[in-house]
């Protein structure tokens, strides 16, 4: 019962909380938050993990840019609470949860019988290991091209996200301020 | 040190959830929200695994995913808004024209 | 020289494809030329034969065209045979061949089939030719029934003529199944005659007979017996003899050819030809002997009633034909050889001079005709029937000697040579089958030759006697009709062949005179059955005394009392009343078979027509068994198996695939996106089960 140990699993338990309510919130607002809560916590996993350029970049870009980007949208389309579920999916929820307690039983066989139970050894470079300037070195040097290729990625995920956003200006004049 | 499986145990569960919100969720955005959680819980098994063997590709490898995962969610959400735009609601089970 | 034979055949063959192919656009002369020069280079290469056989010491050869038959042991090849025999006939149907084709010329001018005729008559010449020259008895067949063919065709040559326009047609299908009747005999005894022999060839059936003498009497006899039905068949005798006096509906030069000279001879050749046969089987030699007896007189009580000119010549014909098989019945074969010879010249003179005689009533007809009523003259392409002058009627004719000279003069030299005065061809002839009569009945002492001495003599009286009755009714007197008032004479073509015969039939006789024996001589290097007959004296004078007997009657009943006019009865009429229209109807022959054979044939003909063919076959069979059940099938293939099985099959398994599409498949396509997450998810799952078994 180690103080390692028992963070984990307050953390764990913290994080399943968070993504449950996530899932369960009928206010999208809400929801959204839960997962900022559960972002954070994964970066606090992380670190824990000797991993601190990513648990930042994990903050930044997932909590702060990515979830900022959920919650604009969720304010620009006024996340509504939709009606009860059709009558025409009704194997919907039950099959899906059938589904995924498959996987969990799946994943929890594959856990317990094939993973060993290693602890991972003591690292040689403790400090430098998960330090950005190690992370430095692989990313701009073994994988330069992927680097590059994701900065194409990224500019036509703008592109694309230009185009789709477009109001065209001709023909939707009046209606702009209708819609939203 | 935590042992591996345990993260992996905790990865799957949040896998799980993710799968479970995408499937039974009507939200568009909530749907979206899920996939997040499914690829953040990739990340976390590959940085425990990064962890146990020494490396660092596997926090390469999460540098990547979030990358992509931050344009797929800048386009998923363009998408939602577009949609909205036509339809004036973003429940997914409203987008059923290739109904059969 | 020998080697030459096949040419025989060869030139008639020639002639007439060469008639056949060019007929339409040769004018009359040239085809007439074609076929008489065909025959007549016949006749030269059957003369040549005669050298040949000369310089063989009259042996015979035979000369193989080709394989005809080789099955196992059985050999039957196309052989010709030459020996003293064959070419005696080759001449005899060249020769006289020639003349009638010249003759015909002349007869049938202006006739509308003319190039045909000439065909058939060149194909008859091939046939008779095939049947003397054959080496073995199936070729003798072969020209049988080639003969009989060309004999159907001829008769019926103007087929659309005669009694109710079909009568010519029926006369020629009468001889023709007549002769069919006999062929089976001739059949049968082939079918025995190769059952026992191996072979039919003459050389080893003559040997095998001669070998086994005695113990195959049986057997012989039974073969006579089936040739005599043949014999009689084809050259007339009892009871066959119905179809000749019908014959006469052919062209007169058919008849002489046909039916007098040449194939009607042709079954007295066959027995001579099988003389070793006979000599083994007395009882057949009787029966031949008495046939042709009976025979002989039976027609020549018929003659003497007949009003046609030509059926007295053919009820002659018939006669003498039973003088002759009555010679080859007694073993007087060169004795019947001979008088076929003898008859071939003067019955076939007869004819051409009784056509002549026709025409020339004809002519005489159109042209008093024509005198009366300025009407241009008929055609005379049919036999002349016309409804008010019958051209062959004898009672129509009268006093034509003056207006037909040569015609006459050549008819009278036929007559007297046919009566058999001396001495003229028939008179030797006729006696020497007298004599060999005398020899079998009075020296020999056998029954049956006294009794045809006693028939032939009888039926001699009766010759002298219808002769003598035609000569007077037809060109003695005063004219009964004003078509015999203006007769005219004929064209050389017709009257020059006449005038051929009739030389021939003065100085035939000498062909086997007596102590010389020409002919037995000849004949006699064929088989030693063709031995000579001495001449008798006391028969000879017998006969001649009777004849003449004959003859004065016959003028001093026709002619002192001669007919006045066409209409009135015959001068016998009122002493032998019954009996004349006795033998006027033909002893009522043909009405005996019409009652009995035919009428019995004609119902089992119509029975098996209408009751077995049309109604069981036809009614029953095909329509309501055969097409029923077809359309049955048919019926059940299409309403239940198709209709109702394979296609209520296929249209289940259409229905049951769009059932599928419909009830299963095509939910699945809800159109809602998580559904199609929840798939995918499913496809998760199994990928990993499937991983994780494995």
């Amino acid at each position: 019962m180690t103080v390692e140990f028992v963070l984990f699993i307050a953390l764990g338990a913290i994080a399943v909380i968070a993504a449950l309510g996530m899932l369960l919130c009928s206010n999208a607002i809400y929801s959204a938050l839960f997962l900022v809560v559960n972002f954070a916590v994964v970066a606090t996993f992380y670190l824990l993990l000797g991993a601190p350029f990513i648990a930042m970049v994990q903050v930044t870009v997932y909590a702060g840019a990515i979830m900022v980007l959920f919650l604009f949208v969720i304010m620009l389309l006024g996340a509504e609470r939709l009606r009860q579920p059709t009558h025409r999916l009704r194997w919907q929820q039950p099959l899906a949860i059938v589904l995924v307690l498959a996987l969990l039983g799946f994943a929890g066989y594959v856990v317990a019988t094939q993973v060993t139970g290693a602890r991972p050894g003591a690292l040689e470079n403790a400090a430098a290991y998960g330090s950005p300037a190690a992370i430095g070195q692989l990313l701009f040097q073994e994988y330069l091209f992927p680097f590059e290729a994701t900065s194409l990625l990224l500019l036509t995920a703008m592109v694309g996200v230009v185009v789709l956003t477009a109001v065209d200006e001709r023909r939707r004049r009046g209606r702009r301020s209708r819609r939203l | 040190m935590i042992p591996t499986t345990y993260y992996l145990a905790l990865s799957a569960l949040l896998f799980s959830i993710g799968v479970v919100g995408v499937l039974v969720r009507r939200n568009a955005i909530i749907i979206f929200m899920a996939i997040e959680l499914m690829l953040n819980s990739a990340n976390l098994a590959f940085v425990a695994y990064a962890h146990e063997f020494g490396t660092l590709d596997g926090q390469i490898m999460v540098f990547f995913v979030m990358t992509v995962a931050a344009a797929e969610v800048a386009v998923g959400l363009a998408l939602i808004v577009a949609i909205f735009r036509s339809k004036a609601s973003i429940d997914v089970d409203q987008v059923n024209l290739l109904r059969g | 020289m020998f080697k030459l034979v096949p040419l025989i055949l060869a030139f008639p063959l020639a002639g007439m494809l060469i008639n056949t192919v060019f007929g339409r656009w040769l004018d009359e002369k040239r085809i007439g030329i074609v076929a008489s020069v065909a025959t007549a280079a016949a006749f030269v290469i059957a003369v040549l034969q005669i050298v040949a056989l000369a310089g063989n010491h009259f042996h015979a050869e035979t000369v193989l065209l080709a394989d005809w038959i080789t099955i196992g042991d059985m050999y039957l090849p196309w052989q010709m045979r030459v020996d003293t025999l064959s070419v005696t006939m080759m001449i005899l149907v060249t020769g006289v061949g020639t003349l009638i084709h010249i003759y015909a010329i002349g007869y049938m001018h202006e006739d509308l089939r003319f190039a045909r005729f000439f065909i058939y008559l060149n194909l008859f010449v091939i046939m008779m030719l095939v049947l003397v020259s054959g080496g073995n008895y199936l070729m003798l067949f072969v020209g049988w029934e080639g003969v009989g063919l060309c004999s159907y065709l001829l008769i019926g040559f103007w087929y659309d003529k005669g009694d109710d326009n079909v009568g010519n047609a029926r006369a020629g299908r009468k001889a023709f199944v007549v002769n069919r009747v006999g062929d089976l005999g001739i059949l049968i005894a082939m079918f025995l005659i190769f059952g026992a022999v191996g072979s039919l060839q003459f050389d080893d059936v003559l040997h095998f007979f001669e070998h086994h003498g005695a113990e195959v009497g049986g057997l012989a006899t039974a073969i006579t017996l089936l040739f005599l039905v043949g014999a009689a068949g084809k050259s007339a005798q009892i009871p066959f003899f119905v179809w000749l006096p019908d014959a006469m509906a052919g062209p007169t030069p058919v008849s002489a050819l046909i039916h007098a000279a040449t194939m009607v001879t042709a079954g007295i050749y066959m027995i001579a030809r099988s003389a070793p046969i006979f000599s083994l089987a007395p009882v057949s030699q009787i029966a031949v002997a008495l046939v042709g007896a009976g025979t002989a007189v039976m027609a020549g009580t018929i003659a003497v009633a007949q009003w046609d000119i030509k059926r007295v010549l053919a009820y002659s014909t018939i006669s003498q034909l039973g003088f002759m098989v009555a010679a080859v019945g007694l073993g007087g074969y060169v004795a019947g050889m001979f008088h076929l010879l003898t008859h071939a010249f003067f019955k076939a003179l007869l004819f051409l001079s009784a056509g002549s005689v026709i025409h020339g009533v004809e002519h005489g007809a159109a042209a008093s005709e024509s005198a009366a009523r300025g009407v241009a003259g008929e055609d005379h392409s049919s036999g002349a029937h016309h409804p008010h002058c019958d051209a062959q009627d004898m009672r129509n004719m009268g006093g034509l000697k003056d207006r037909m000279k040569l015609t006459f003069w050549v008819y009278l030299v036929g007559a007297v040579a046919l009566a058999g005065v001396f001495p003229l061809a028939g008179f030797w002839s006729k006696d020497e089958i007298m004599a060999d009569a005398w020899q079998v009945g009075m020296v020999e002492g056998r029954w049956h030759g006294v009794a045809v001495y006693v028939l032939l003599t009888l039926a001699a009286i009766f010759t002298a006697f219808y002769m003598t009755r035609q000569v007077v009714m037809v060109f003695f007197g005063q004219p009964r009709s004003s078509a015999a008032e203006h007769a005219t004479e004929n064209p050389p073509t017709m009257t020059t062949p006449l005038i051929v015969l009739a030389v021939l039939s003065v100085l035939g006789g000498a062909l086997n005179l007596p102590r010389v024996h020409t002919l037995g001589r000849w004949l006699e290097h064929t088989h030693h059955f063709f031995h000579g007959m001495d001449f008798n004296l006391s028969v000879a004078l017998s006969s001649t005394v009777l004849t003449l007997a004959a003859i004065w009657l016959g003028v001093r009943v026709y002619h002192r009392c001669p007919l006045e006019n066409a209409t009135a009865p015959d001068q016998l009429q009122g002493v032998l009343g019954p009996v004349f229209n006795f033998f006027q109807g033909k002893w009522y022959v043909d009405e005996l078979y019409a009652a009995t054979i035919m009428r019995l044939y004609e119902w089992k003909a119509r029975f098996l027509a209408f009751q077995v063919d049309w109604d069981f076959w036809h009614d029953f069979v095909h329509d309501r068994v055969i097409a029923a059940a077809f359309r049955g099938a048919a019926a059940a293939l299409s309403g239940p198996v198709d209709k109702g099985g394979i296609d209520r099959f296929f249209d289940g398994l259409a229905l049951l695939v769009r059932a599928f599409a419909v009830r299963i498949l095509r939910p699945l396509q809800t159109g809602y996106v998580r559904n199609y997450a929840l798939g995918v998810m499913l496809g998760v799952i199994a990928v990993l089960g499937m991983m994780l078994v494995n």
